[in-house]
């Protein structure tokens, strides 16, 4: 297969996903709003002071940020599941694996990047010292795309199950808690004044390892799901 | 070396030999692991700083060593199963997943045990810990979506493709006493030095050892005949071997 035909097939699958997203933007904002929510809630379960929300803060937009991934899962895979399409991306001459990268690309471009975007706004919210601000982005930036790689695995292992919302986090989340543990750590260095790059280099290998290996695993995984 | 291997890809074939194999098996971890859990409890010196409670050691080093060991065994056999498409490492998923949680879960189990008298603390967030505990997470999920799907095929592929994901987090296991310095120990126990242990704490604890590989091997020959039984239920053989007619489905 010639390189040209590999990248066009690319394109048009990413093409393809952003147009039908576009065309139903509440699969968007729903995420988002549901963050929003999530991290307002914290003020008024832990109590409003500063000194413990800004000391929480990191840590649960973090979490707030794994949850929505996990609510965002299924329209990865589900709707090209159940009207055929998955089956015809495996039927490609182009490798699946390239297609897969396609999709978690794009879904990275439409839950990763507006987080990163709603951040500043969930720290003013959680009134995280402006100390922490740029090495929570930069964890976020550098996080968000192993959070969209590792959901596309487990949503491509559970497409075809139909309930699988609740196995799929009980897969997912724990393969989420090294990224919890590094991003928040590295929030935690910057407040007390260390040096938090570290661990953000840390995050941007674990990041670029997993994008690297997931589309291969997706792929092996809508076999499975489609067969 | 594939003509050799040939007739262990039959279910047949591998059930009887793992049934000749298992009172062996089962035997020597009996008499091994008994032995090494009488002699460490009972005759085993005390430490002169912990007391008696270092004594959970003859149980806690083997199952947490063999915890790893035996997800290791996991991801090897999902790559097998799906390089090779053999069903029988497959069904070895359904066979090696529990043993290796309750592994875990005893590890887990007597490190809170004994951590209460010498950390003052049930449970600490310290990097192991919480890496192990990652690691009971990934048995459960594994068993969780093989056993998710109406069909058995397709539960135990998409079982070892997470399987084979989740193995990344055996070395951040390993090494997560050496890189984040916490409140767990370092190992003592590694193949190239002497260890810093007595003889006579040494000894028994390298007997428990054996005898948890031992007893690792017999749960695990025992599930994985119980699961053939399952998946080849409706052969002539499976009829045969549980002495059930053939025709009306009723033992004999």
């Amino acid at each position: 297969m010639t390189q040209p035909a590999n990248w066009s097939a690319l394109t048009a699958v990413m093409r393809r996903d952003l147009m039908v997203v576009m065309r139903r933007r509440s699969d968007i904002l729903n995420p988002l709003l549901f963050i929003l929510i999530v991290v307002s809630l914290f003020p008024l379960a832990v109590g409003p002071g500063p000194d413990i929300l800004g000391r929480i803060a990191a840590g649960v937009i973090w979490v707030a940020a794994l949850l929505s991934a996990l609510l965002g899962s299924e329209r990865l895979f589900r709707e090209d599941y159940l009207d055929g399409t998955l089956e015809q991306l495996t039927l490609q001459p182009q490798p699946l694996a390239l297609l897969a990268f396609g999709k978690i690309a794009v879904h990275w471009l439409l839950s990763g990047l507006p987080l990163v975007i709603l951040a500043p706004v969930c720290a003013l919210l959680l009134k995280l010292p402006i100390a922490g601000w740029s090495t929570l982005l930069a964890t976020l930036l550098v996080g968000t795309p192993i959070l969209s790689a590792m959901t596309a695995i487990g949503a491509a292992l559970t497409v075809s199950l139909g309930r699988g919302g609740a196995l799929l986090s009980l897969l997912l989340l724990p393969l989420f808690i090294p990224l919890l543990i590094f991003a928040s750590g590295a929030v935690e260095a910057a407040l007390v004044g260390t040096a938090a790059w570290p661990q953000v280099l840390l995050l941007a290998g674990l990041s670029l390892l997993t994008l690297l290996l997931a589309p291969f695993a997706v792929a092996a995984s809508i076999r499975v799901s489609v067969n | 070396m594939w003509r050799w291997l040939h007739p262990y890809a039959k279910p047949e074939t591998v059930y009887h030999l793992l049934g000749r194999w298992l009172p062996w098996v089962t035997a020597g971890a009996v008499l091994i692991l008994g032995g090494g859990l009488v002699w460490g409890l009972l005759f085993a010196p005390a430490d002169y700083q912990q007391g008696d409670s270092y004594r959970i050691i003859f149980i806690h080093v083997p199952s947490a060593m063999f915890s790893m060991s035996i997800y290791v065994s996991l991801a090897v056999a999902a790559f097998i199963g799906r390089v090779w498409q053999l069903k029988m490492a497959d069904w070895a998923l359904a066979a090696i997943a529990p043993v290796g949680a309750v592994f875990t879960f005893i590890a887990l189990f007597t490190g809170a045990v004994w951590g209460k008298p010498m950390w003052g603390t049930w449970w600490e967030w310290d990097a192991r810990l919480t890496s192990q505990l990652i690691l009971l997470f990934l048995y459960i999920g594994v068993l969780a979506l093989y056993y998710a799907f109406s069909d058995n095929r397709t539960g135990a592929k998409a079982a070892g493709i997470l399987a084979m994901v989740g193995v990344i987090n055996i070395p951040i296991i390993r090494y997560s006493v050496e890189w984040w310095n916490t409140l767990h120990q370092g190992a003592t126990l590694t193949v190239f030095e002497r260890p810093p242990m007595a003889n006579s704490m040494l000894f028994p604890l390298l007997t428990c050892i054996l005898g948890f590989a031992l007893l690792a091997a017999a749960l695990i020959f025992q599930r994985m005949r119980t699961e053939i039984l399952r998946q080849e239920l409706r052969r002539p053989w499976v009829k045969n071997v549980l002495q059930v007619s053939p025709t009306t489905g009723e033992q004999r």
